[in-house]
């Protein structure tokens, strides 16, 4: 991001300034709320598939599809609150979005694949 | 003639959420506070479409009784609108990164109406379909 000093950009410009918004407390705070949804979604997913009355491989590659998801959506928010920790925090790189938009929707694609799956 | 225009845009739309440098070459940086409140709201709106999501997987599993196609169709429709929601995240983030930068407006939307009316009807259905007795 082209940050640096920018004398017609209002706000705190050095990174010691005071912060009365608390502005990265609060984005990283509402990070931890998503991986928290996140994980609760992933377990009502992992339920779903605990429910079935005879797991094979196509649970089997469910259960890893959607664990690897997971783990990807976690890992990429922890970057991201890691990011949160600098003073004057960058912007949120478009491509994390984009990743997590698209683990989100491959665990909703998963949910239909368990729903219509045979056997089910 | 509105359907023209309405693919053109959500083409435009996708073309910027694959181009994301673009966004970044108009206009100027905004205070990080509004990137910060802007990405906040990015992901508040993705958690609605995680919740919309799980609210699915939990239909499935904790209405087990109720009509077979009843169950399907109403957890097919959580997880679509899940899905549309969190496209919806990332499109309006995009757009109002961009309004921010160029110093217009904040664009409106009528999605937060479209979804509230839908999440209603759903759960009045619900809540009919539990007073029948439909679902035990």
């Amino acid at each position: 991001m082209a940050g640096g000093a920018r004398p017609d950009v209002p706000g705190p410009r050095p990174a010691l300034d005071r912060d009365p918004g608390l502005q990265p407390e609060r984005t990283r705070l509402a990070w931890r709320r998503t991986t928290l949804s996140a994980t609760a979604m992933a377990a009502l997913a992992g339920r779903q598939l605990l429910e079935s009355d005879a797991p094979g491989a196509v649970e089997a590659v469910l259960a890893v599809l959607m664990g690897l998801l997971w783990l990807a959506f976690v890992t990429l928010a922890h970057r991201r609150m890691r990011a949160m920790t600098a003073g004057r925090p960058p912007g949120l790189p478009p491509r994390t979005a984009l990743l997590l938009v698209a683990c989100t929707l491959a665990l909703a694609l998963c949910g239909v694949v368990i729903l219509v799956r045979p056997g089910h | 003639m509105i359907l023209t225009d309405g693919l053109r845009s959500i083409g435009a739309a996708v073309r910027l959420w694959f181009s994301p440098a673009r966004v970044r070459e108009e206009g100027a940086t905004p205070d990080y506070r509004f990137s910060l409140a802007n990405e906040r709201t990015f992901l508040a709106w993705l958690r609605t479409g995680l919740a919309l999501v799980g609210g699915g997987f939990a239909v499935d599993q904790f209405l087990p009784r109720l009509h077979e196609g009843l169950r399907v169709t109403f957890t097919l429709v959580l997880l679509a609108g899940g899905a549309l929601c969190t496209l919806r995240a990332v499109n309006h983030w995009v757009r109002c990164e961009r309004a921010m930068r160029r110093g217009e407006d904040l664009p409106v939307s009528r999605f937060p109406t479209a979804l509230a009316l839908a999440v209603a009807v759903l759960a009045v259905a619900v809540v009919v379909l539990v007073l029948l007795g439909r679902t035990d």
